[in-house]
């Protein structure tokens, strides 16, 4: 997973070695090695308990890890806290933003603790207003704002010192795919203007969009690669079934000789097998059996969920969350 | 990193503090509305003066003399004769049944005693239920019992040396014994302590709330700059309500200001230290506001009822008495006392003064180191 790491230790934006962070008993990051391209848009996915929170916690700061060590823009984790939080820009899951202060306001506020030159503050507040749309809503307290407009006006005020990395921890939760998609928008657009963005997410469709995802489980770092080439690497082929009772036909899946795992997909089943053809077969016979009418079945590519449910199964392990 | 940068991040901050505060229609509440009602009630409701106390009067002299002695209280306003009687017994029963808080028992041969020179005795009987009433209605009676006499010794008929009644209090300061005038300035102390310490704690744990100390935590913003930020717009505040109190003091109670307006405010600002410090303690023990508003409760309530703000410091048991040296409460509104009713300066204060400036100093280090551990 550091493969190739160690000439890009001066090129990389983030570098990560053997990060690990207990909390008491508990060990909430476990011997996590990792490095991050510039210019890279870098997801960790993984559950809620995964450990995603608190390594960007330790990436940017907030706390210290327990053993290994860490670089952000080549500052150490331990020693440069300061000169790190100078250069990156950082949106959690929880607002920044103060709901009791008007759009504007808070643009300002931002830009006097980021300090962003006197000179530049009109041009990046206007660039800020511009991108979530906020134009001629800028006297607007922002606790009146629709979900989607606030997060893209936090990224904003998370970005207005213009920082080579930025981080953004689960930056999309709860807002509809349309209000995600707009949000990927500018995440692009930041990315292709030389921004590091290292994102956690536990939405699947959002994890396609990054360049290369890290899977974390446990807080273990299970499979670190490009999405497409995660898809390839899974060997055995995942069959798409469509029945009426999904849960049932779940459970009557397993212990089919050839099956290596059902699981629940939406409204339909994905089943992992060890052979496209005899699988097909075994698993057609198996829900006969069982009195399931099987609408289809055919074999699909794999999604990321697969991915992360057969590396999980390969490194020993139960999915948390 | 420069200082320019540092000053622009508190002055960020500042400005956004004063803007929240001002927009929030319960911070205003705590920072216009509480003093005026305070004062309000120190100038006007709560008054440890008497008037009008039912007086239970046994003349058994019956004479011009005693006659007059009674209606001597009465006129003072402060007496209301409600029964009188012959017999001592029914002044008794008055006192058991509440129906007299006073009663005046006036010995057979009083003129005679007055008017030979001989000394003599009034006795009044206080109802001590409540002990203030009962300790202020005896400073009154006292006063007046002893105008009396005053007025009675007729320069022949003076006995050497024997004065005809006894003298017992004397008030200074505040000859009137007008409770206001030492309430009020008293009311400076509780609302800067209650501004600091509510305000503050409010303003940091409401951020730890909402989650964006979070945000400030990843900013280049330092703890030390992150502690001013918090607390300097709540100082500025307390130093408002100072003016404000202390103008309406002067202007609408009439209450004098004897003393130094200057060492006034070099006092309220030692005793906003502590007040900001208690509160920064207070929000780095609590995790929700309505935490913070218990715990300042907490902290309030027995620094101000040890602070003699309300009942004297004197009359406190000793262990008491001791432990009221760590509370800034009370030197502070020591200070404002002596400073507004009897006009003290520096010479006389000093004490109290390095109190404060010690209590605040480090409490504030205190606070202050607890914070940065917590936020590092």
């Amino acid at each position: 997973m550091t493969g190739g790491a160690d000439h890009a230790v001066s090129e990389a934006a983030v570098v990560a070695r053997g990060l690990s962070r207990a909390f008491g008993d508990f060990l909430a990051v476990d011997d996590v090695s990792f490095s991050v391209h510039r210019g890279e848009i870098f997801g960790f996915l993984g559950p809620n308990g995964a450990g995603k929170t608190t390594t960007i916690r330790m990436l940017t700061g907030l706390i210290e890890p327990t053993a290994g060590e860490g670089r952000v823009a080549g500052l150490d984790i331990r020693r440069e806290r300061r000169a790190i939080k100078r250069t990156i820009g950082y949106m959690s899951q929880l607002f920044s933003l103060y709901g009791d202060l008007t759009v504007a306001e808070n643009i300002r506020f931002f830009s006097r603790l980021y300090g962003v030159p006197r000179a530049r503050r009109g041009e990046r507040a206007d660039w800020v207003v511009e991108m979530a749309g906020l134009t001629a809503q800028l006297d607007r307290r922002t606790e009146t704002l629709p979900l989607g407009f606030k997060q893209r006006l936090a990224l904003g005020c998370a970005v207005l010192h213009e920082p080579p990395i930025l981080f953004l921890d689960e930056p999309t939760s709860g807002v509809d795919p349309g209000a995600r998609r707009r949000f990927w928008d500018l995440i692009y657009a930041l990315s292709e203007q030389g921004t590091t963005v290292f994102v956690t997410t536990h939405y699947m469709e959002e994890a396609e969009y990054c360049h290369r995802l890290a899977l974390m489980n446990r807080g273990r770092l299970v499979a670190l690669d490009t999405p497409s080439r995660l898809r390839a690497q899974l060997a055995q082929p995942v069959l798409e079934v469509v029945v009426d009772d999904p849960p049932r036909a779940c459970e009557a899946l397993h212990d089919t000789p050839g099956v290596v795992e059902a699981a629940l997909f939406g409204r339909t089943l994905h089943v992992m097998v060890d052979d496209a053809r005899a699988g097909t077969e075994a698993v057609r016979a198996r829900l006969a059996a069982a009195g399931h009418t099987v609408h289809r079945l055919r074999e699909v590519e794999p999604s990321l969920e697969d991915v992360f449910v057969a590396r999980v199964r390969a490194t020993g392990g139960a999915v948390v969350g | 990193m420069t200082w320019r940068e540092r000053g622009e991040r508190v002055f960020g901050l500042v400005a956004k503090e004063f803007r929240q505060v001002f927009r929030d229609p319960r911070m205003a509440r705590v920072v216009f509305v509480s003093p005026m009602i305070q004062l309000m009630i120190f100038g006007y409701a709560v008054t440890t003066d008497i008037r009008n106390t039912a007086t239970f009067v046994v003349d058994l002299d019956g004479t011009q003399a005693s006659r007059e002695l009674v209606e001597q209280l009465t006129a003072s306003g402060h007496f209301a004769v409600t029964a009188r009687s012959s017999r001592p017994a029914d002044l008794v029963r008055a006192l058991d049944h509440g129906d007299a808080i006073v009663g005046v028992e006036i010995p057979r041969g009083f003129q005679r005693d007055l008017d030979a020179g001989r000394p003599t005795e009034v006795q009044l009987l206080f109802d001590g239920t409540n002990a203030n009433t009962a300790a202020v209605a005896q400073g009154y009676a006292a006063r007046i019992v002893q105008d009396f006499a005053g007025g009675h010794s007729a320069p022949g008929v003076v006995t050497a040396g024997a004065p005809p009644l006894e003298l017992r209090t004397r008030a200074w300061y505040n000859p009137n014994l007008e409770s206001r005038d030492y309430n009020v300035p008293g009311v400076v102390g509780a609302l800067i302590m209650l501004v600091c310490l509510l305000l503050t704690s409010l303003a940091i744990v409401r951020e730890r709330e909402i989650g964006t100390l979070e945000q400030l935590r990843v900013s280049p913003l330092s703890a030390g700059e992150l502690i001013a930020g918090k607390t300097l717009p709540f100082a500025i505040i307390g130093m408002f309500d100072l003016a404000l109190v202390t103008t309406v003091a002067v202007a609408w109670f009439g209450i004098p200001l004897r003393g130094s307006l200057l060492l006034l405010a070099g006092a309220s600002l030692l005793y906003v230290l502590s007040g900001l410090a208690m509160g920064l303690f207070v929000s780095t023990v609590s995790a929700t506001q309505q935490e913070a508003f218990m715990t300042t409760f907490l902290i309030f309530m027995p620094a101000l009822l040890l602070s003699g703000f309300m009942f004297p410091v004197s009359s406190m048991p000793e262990v008491f008495q001791t432990l009221t040296l760590l509370n800034p409460v009370r030197h502070y509104i020591e200070v404002v006392r002596a400073v507004f009713l009897k006009g003290a300066g520096v010479p006389t204060l000093w004490p109290q003064l390095l109190w404060l400036a010690g209590l605040g100093s480090v409490l504030l280090t205190a606070a202050t180191l607890r914070f940065r551990r917590e936020l590092a």
